[in-house]
């Protein structure tokens, strides 16, 4: 008995955490698209709702009642598996982020770990999702997607090693603590940016949309997928862009700390906090899809493999040496 | 207590059966994929056992990116539908001794590091302090990789090193008549090199690319 009231329990939680973050997708595909509206002076979805709030779900209504078309010479299991896994990623990482200190679903030893791990299983959906389509377009997408995913990880590795150097632990409540009396935008302003840039490319965002490059390849590794599986896709990729700006907000922008600790923002919860953190970065993504053009493949590899990867890691050695010289490394 | 040996013994099984599927099913890339979910499966189980620090490595390293590879050369070499199966063929008899030799030896190898620990067992505590203490996994495995194992981890690091750097100058080769693009030339391009206005005397006609 005791072991069910257990489970309920944490079913309860996960529901708890998962619902938002489904709504919150849902709202985020609006917002991206309202903001993208606005910067080419458009209106964007305005009729569905207030403000066209509920576009999203009607859009879900319409992808619920379309048909699911299977190619029939597709490998049937793996095509279905595909958006399955990327949406399960894209959820189960949300586990580890914490809402404020006591907020969270799992406070793990090696969040952050967990979090990259997640992350880079990340590209299994979208090369399964291509190569079970058993055609041109979508296996193309996939390679091209997998590749540019393996390479933008490395870097993110090396900026969060940076991070770590300055936290001395992997547990993302640690990483937020360590920043109180500092947050790491300020130090590692450039690693920030970095990140930034690293994040548009790991979550297949613009400019460096590629695998899904419609003017090139129809749509990418989706080509063949219709009806929910296809929104699963969508919902997948808005989810885990979502967790990147989480991701960002956690190792650089304080977290669920507020910004001053003084009278009126010591009132606003601290889950709050990290959800205005949240959409800030995801604002700087929607407009960053509004005003920059694709990069050309072999540029974003250049920028991946020869900009972003020694940049970051001289960024280690200057960041080691500079806390192992002033004495500051932090040793518990 | 119930809960654990359940999730150990769906861990284990699943483990067990997705390495069998790894040889035997057809599909060489379904092979991979039942790579994929042993790789998972044992570092859920590494996680279990309270190494988190390697479950974790275990999951960025071979299935975020050794496993992308595998799949990526499976992919592109094109041997995704095996018509024959592996042991209908009649050549493959002859590898069948090779791999026997090689499980017996792996086999044995297994026997003496278990039969070790279980008869010898203060050879194999080399750091108990370390284990026993508060210390996180992360800062155990750190403090003896970088203290006391410091030039045999950095040996190993100087190793692999030089695999990759071997690897990638075995396979280089420079090839003529490639079209290379030069992102400085191309963007430094102004208005007078791009365009040029020209005079066409009719019936003549101009070459451009010279």
């Amino acid at each position: 008995m005791e072991y069910l009231s257990i489970v309920f329990q944490e079913v309860y939680k996960i529901l708890f955490l998962l619902v938002p973050v489904l709504v919150s997708v849902a709202m985020i595909v609006w917002l991206d698209r309202r903001v993208w509206a606005f910067v080419q002076k458009r209106q964007g979805p305005n009729v569905v709702g207030p403000f066209g709030l509920l576009q999203s779900l009607a859009d879900a209504l319409k992808y619920i009642f379309k048909e699911m078309i299977i190619p029939s010479s597709s490998n049937k299991v793996i095509f279905i598996l595909a958006p399955i896994v990327t949406m399960t990623l894209a959820l189960i990482a949300w586990a580890v982020i914490p809402f404020s200190a006591s907020q969270v679903l799992a406070d793990i030893n090696v969040g952050i770990l967990y979090l990259f791990a997640v992350s880079s299983l990340g590209v299994y959906g979208i090369i399964m999702g291509g190569w079970a389509s058993n055609s041109k377009y979508p296996f193309l997408g996939a390679i091209r997607s997998a590749a540019q995913m393996v390479s933008y990880e490395v870097s993110i590795g090396v900026i969060i090693i940076n991070v770590l150097l300055c936290v001395g632990s992997l547990n993302l409540n640690d990483i937020v603590l360590a920043q109180q009396s500092m947050w790491f935008v300020i130090p590692l302003f450039p690693m920030f940016v970095i990140f930034f840039i690293s994040a548009l490319a790991e979550t297949n965002r613009p400019p460096f949309d590629l695998p899904e490059a419609e003017a090139e390849l129809v749509a990418g590794y989706q080509t063949e997928y219709s009806g929910m599986m296809y929104a699963m896709f969508w919902l997948g990729e808005y989810a885990n862009i979502l967790l990147m700006c989480a991701m960002g907000a956690i190792l650089f922008l304080g977290g669920w700390l507020s910004p001053l600790e003084i009278y009126p923002f010591t009132l606003v919860p601290e889950a709050i906090w990290l959800i205005l953190k949240i959409l800030l970065l995801f604002f700087l993504f929607a407009l960053v899809k509004a005003i920059v053009p694709r990069y050309r493949y072999d540029q974003l590899m250049r920028l991946g493999w020869k900009v972003f990867l020694p940049f970051s890691l001289i960024w280690v050695v200057l960041t080691a040496s500079y806390l192992f010289y002033f004495n500051l490394l932090p040793v518990n | 207590m119930i809960a654990h040996s359940i999730f150990f013994y769906t861990f284990s099984l699943i483990a067990i059966v997705s390495a069998i599927m790894v040889t035997a099913s057809k599909n060489t890339v379904h092979s991979v994929f039942f790579l994929i979910l042993d790789f998972i499966s044992i570092s859920c189980l590494f996680i279990m056992i309270g190494a988190e620090f390697l479950g974790m490595i275990m999951l960025i390293v071979y299935v975020g990116a050794v496993a992308v590879l595998f799949l990526f050369v499976v992919m592109m070499l094109n041997v995704a539908q095996q018509k024959n199966q592996w042991f209908a063929a009649k050549d493959s008899s002859k590898h069948i001794p090779v791999g026997l030799i090689i499980s017996t030896l792996i086999f044995v190898e297994i026997i003496i590091v278990i039969g070790g620990w279980k008869y010898k067992p203060e050879l194999f505590d080399i750091n108990n302090s370390l284990a026993q203490s508060s210390l996180s996994n992360t800062h155990s495995l750190g403090q003896i990789l970088y203290t006391d194992y410091i030039h045999i981890f950095q040996i190993s690091g100087m190793i692999l090193l030089v695999a990759m750097i071997g690897a990638i100058v075995l396979t280089f080769r420079q090839r003529a008549g490639v079209k290379r693009q030069s992102y400085i030339k191309q963007i430094s391009r102004e208005r007078d090199e791009g365009v040029e206005v020209l005079e066409v005397e009719t019936n003549k006609g101009v070459r451009i690319d010279d």
